[in-house]
C-alpha cells in the first residue's frame, strides 16, 4: 500500500487543553506509517459559535484553511468532531452555491488564495477505517484490550447530520445506529459497551450559556456508561472528552448522583493496542485520573 | 408481484391510558411486514386485527398534517411515511413504537402536544402586516424573497424535532427547535412587520436560542428537511444585526471568538472563559480550571500558541466582517 497522507487540522483544543490528544494523534500515526503535513496557517473554526455571529466571516476562515490543504493537494483530517462538522459544512455550502464561493473566493484572493473544492475532508477516526483498515489495525495489535469494557462515545458533530456527514466518509454511518467508534473498539480486542447515550450529546457547546442543561447531559452519558458495566469510555472528539473528563463534579451534582469514569481519545486507545506507552499518549494529562495502566 | 419481498419483525407497541393505568406496559406482536409497508400500516394492522383498543393519531397518511409522528426505537418518525424496510436496515427486526414523548402519553401512542403548541403560539407564528382592506394589487413576494425562507414554510408541526430535543428534555422554558423554523419563517418573510418584536422573544434567557446545546438532532430527525438548527443559526444572526443582542454570556461566548481569532488566530480558550463570564462569572470555573491547570491542560497567556501567517488571518478579518457588537 502507498504510504497515506493527509494535511492535518489540528484545531485550537488539541494545542491547549487537550495536549494528549495531539501526542497521541501523532503516536498512533507514526505507528500506522500515516504522514500528516500540519496545517500550521490554519485559523480556528469557530466551534460552530462564531457562525453564530458572523456567518460569512466563519466561511471565508474555513475556507481558507482549506485552502491550505488545498494547496498540498492532500485530503483534510481533522481531530475534532466539531472542527470537521464546520469545516465539512462549508465545503458542502460552498461546492453547491456558486455565487457564495465567489464571494468568498474575492475575500481569500486579497490574501492571495482561492477556495477550489478540491480536498477532501474527513476526520481521523474515518481515514482510519476507510483507508488504513480495520483489518490491518487488528494485525498490529500487540497489546489487545481484551480484559476492558469501553463504552464509545460518538459526539453529535461526527454523525450529525448524517447526509452531510456520509459526504465526507466511504463507510455509511447511522446517526442512530452508529457503528465505526464500536468497530475499532473490537479491532483493538476490547469489548465494546451499549448503552442509550451512546450517541447523544455531552452538552459541551452550552457549558456557559446553559450550565444546568449541559451538566446533566454530561452526567446522563457517564451514568449511561457506569450503569452499562463500562470500565471506561473512549471519543474521537475532543470537546467530548474536556467535558467528560474535567465536568465530573458539576454533572454529578446536576444528576444527584456520583458519576465518573476515566474518558480515552480514540488516538489513546488505539495507541494503548498498538504497544504505545502511557506517557507517548500522555495519559498524564487527564483529570479523571486513567488508573488502569 | 412475484418480487413482493416480507420479513418476520417482532414490534413492541408502548400502552398507557392515563385513565386506568398507573404505569405504561408494552405488548408483542410478530408480523410478517412486506417491503412496501410503512409503519401506519402495521399500527392498522394491530388495530383492526389483534387489539381494536389501541390509539394512534393518524389522518392525511400523505405526510402533510403532522399527526401520525411518533418513535421507532427512539427515532422521531412519520408512521405514515417511514418505511418498515429502511427501520430494519438501521435498527434490525426489533422494533420498538413508542409515542414522540413517554412522559406526555395520554392513550397509547397519543400524546398531549400543549407544551408545543404553546410555544409555537408564543412566537407568532403567523404574518404581521398592516395591509388596507381593498388592496389594489397583490403583495407579490419574488422567487429570489421566497428563497430567503430557506424551505422553513415546509414544517408540518409534527413534533418529531421538538420531542428530540435534548436541551427541551431539560428545560422546559426552551422553546425548540420547531418553535424557532416558525419564527424564522416568518420573521424572514419580506411582507412581515413583526420580525424585530420576534427576534426579542427568541433572544430571551432560557426560552431563546441560546440554550441550544446544537447537537444536530433536529436536523437529522426532520421528516420534511426544514433543518431548524440552520434557521436557530440564522435567528442568532438576525439578533445581531438588528443590534439587539444583549450583552450576557451567550453573545459575549459567540463573539469572543472573534476576538480571539483576531488575536491569535487560535482560540483563546482561557480568555474566552473569563471575556463570556466577566471577571467575577469567571470565578466559578476556578476549581476546574486548577485540576486543569495541575494537568498540563492551561496554556497561560505568554505561551498561547499563535498561526502562521496570522496577518492573512487579521486582514480577512477586517474585510471580512460584516456585523458589530
Ligand atoms: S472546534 Fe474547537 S478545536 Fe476545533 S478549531 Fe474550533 S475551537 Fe478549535
Ligand atoms: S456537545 Fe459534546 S457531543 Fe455534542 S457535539 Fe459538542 S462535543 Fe460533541
Ligand atoms: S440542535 Fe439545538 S434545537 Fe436542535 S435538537 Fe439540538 S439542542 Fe435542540
Ligand atoms: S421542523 Fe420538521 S420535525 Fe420539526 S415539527 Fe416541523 S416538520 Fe416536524
Ligand atoms: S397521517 Fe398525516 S403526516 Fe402521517
Amino acid at each position: 500500500m502507498e504510504k497515506l497522507k493527509y494535511a492535518l487540522f489540528t484545531g485550537c483544543t488539541a494545542k491547549e487543553s487537550t495536549p494528549e490528544q495531539m501526542m497521541s494523534t501523532l503516536a498512533v500515526a507514526n505507528k500506522l506509517g500515516i504522514e500528516l503535513v500540519e496545517l500550521t496557517e490554519a485559523s480556528c473554526c469557530g466551534a460552530s459559535h462564531l457562525q453564530d455571529y458572523d456567518d460569512f466571516l466563519s466561511l471565508v476562515l474555513n475556507a481558507r484553511n482549506i485552502a491550505y490543504a488545498e494547496k498540498h493537494g492532500l485530503t483534510m483530517v481533522t481531530i475534532c468532531n466539531t472542527c470537521q462538522l464546520n469545516t465539512a459544512m462549508t465545503k458542502h455550502r460552498l461546492d453547491h452555491n456558486a455565487e457564495l464561493k465567489a464571494k468568498v473566493n474575492a475575500k481569500l484572493a486579497e490574501v492571495g488564495l482561492e477556495y477550489k473544492g478540491s480536498s477532501q475532508i474527513t476526520h481521523f477516526l474515518y481515514a482510519i477505517i476507510d483507508d488504513f483498515g480495520l483489518d490491518k489495525i487488528k494485525e498490529m495489535v500487540v497489546t489487545p484490550l481484551s480484559q476492558f469494557n469501553i463504552a464509545p462515545f460518538y459526539g453529535c458533530h461526527n454523525i450529525r447530520p448524517s447526509e452531510l456527514q456520509n459526504e465526507s466518509h466511504k463507510s455509511h454511518e447511522s446517526a442512530y445506529t452508529p457503528t465505526s467508534l464500536d468497530d475499532l473498539i473490537i479491532a483493538c480486542g476490547g469489548v465494546n459497551v451499549d448503552y442509550e447515550q451512546k450517541n447523544k450529546c455531552c452538552g459541551f457547546h452550552a457549558e456557559l450559556q446553559a450550565p444546568r442543561t449541559a451538566a446533566v447531559l454530561t452526567g446522563n452519558a457517564v451514568a449511561g456508561a457506569m450503569d452499562a458495566n463500562a470500565d471506561w469510555m473512549v471519543t474521537p472528539c475532543p470537546l467530548c472528552h474536556l467535558k467528560l473528563d474535567t465536568q465530573t463534579h458539576h454533572a454529578s451534582v446536576a444528576i444527584g448522583r456520583e458519576v465518573s469514569l476515566p474518558v480515552l481519545h480514540m488516538q489513546q486507545m488505539v495507541g494503548l493496542a498498538l504497544g504505545c506507552t502511557p506517557a507517548e499518549l500522555g495519559l498524564n494529562h487527564h483529570v479523571t485520573k486513567v488508573d488502569f495502566v | 408481484m412475484d418480487t413482493i419481498k416480507s420479513q418476520q419483525v417482532t414490534f413492541k407497541v408502548f400502552r398507557f391510558n392515563e385513565e386506568t393505568d398507573y404505569l405504561p406496559y408494552y405488548n408483542t406482536y410478530v408480523l410478517d411486514v412486506t417491503h412496501e409497508e410503512v409503519v401506519l400500516d402495521i399500527l392498522n394492522r394491530i388495530k383492526w386485527d389483534h387489539d381494536g383498543s389501541l390509539s394512534y393519531r393518524r389522518s392525511c397518511r400523505h405526510g402533510i398534517c403532522g399527526v401520525c409522528a411518533i418513535k421507532a426505537n427512539g427515532k422521531g418518525i412519520l408512521a405514515c411515511k417511514t418505511r418498515l424496510f429502511d427501520l430494519i436496515e438501521t435498527f434490525g427486526s426489533e422494533i420498538t413504537l413508542e409515542p414522540l414523548s413517554v412522559k406526555r402519553a395520554i392513550k397509547d401512542l397519543i400524546i398531549d402536544k400543549k407544551d408545543f403548541w404553546d410555544k409555537h403560539a408564543a412566537v407568532q407564528p403567523y404574518l404581521v402586516s398592516d395591509i388596507e382592506e381593498h388592496p389594489a394589487s397583490e403583495h407579490l413576494v419574488s422567487p429570489h424573497d421566497a428563497e430567503k425562507l430557506l424551505e422553513a414554510d415546509y414544517c408540518i408541526q409534527c413534533g418529531a424535532c421538538h420531542y428530540s430535543c435534548p436541551a427541551l428534555e431539560i428545560n422546559e422554558q426552551y422553546f425548540g427547535p420547531a418553535a424557532f423554523a416558525a419564527a424564522y419563517r416568518f420573521s424572514a418573510d419580506v411582507r412581515d412587520e413583526a420580525s424585530v418584536e420576534r427576534l426579542h422573544t427568541v433572544n430571551e434567557e432560557a426560552q431563546g436560542v441560546w440554550d441550544c446545546v446544537k447537537c444536530m438532532e433536529c436536523a437529522e430527525v426532520c421528516p420534511k428537511e426544514v433543518n431548524p438548527i440552520e434557521k436557530i443559526t440564522k435567528l442568532h444572526n438576525m439578533v445581531f444585526e438588528a443590534g439587539i443582542a444583549k450583552n450576557n454570556v451567550a453573545t459575549r461566548h459567540a463573539v469572543g471568538f472573534a476576538h480571539s481569532i483576531a488575536k491569535h488566530g487560535l482560540l483563546d480558550e482561557g480568555e474566552l472563559v473569563r471575556y463570556s463570564e466577566g471577571n467575577i462569572g469567571v470565578l466559578k470555573h476556578v476549581p476546574v480550571a486548577i485540576k486543569m491547570f495541575t494537568k498540563g491542560k492551561i496554556v497561560l497567556p505568554w505561551n498561547m500558541p499563535k498561526a502562521d501567517k496570522l496577518d492573512e488571518i487579521q486582514k480577512l478579518i477586517k474585510s471580512s466582517s460584516t456585523v458589530k457588537f
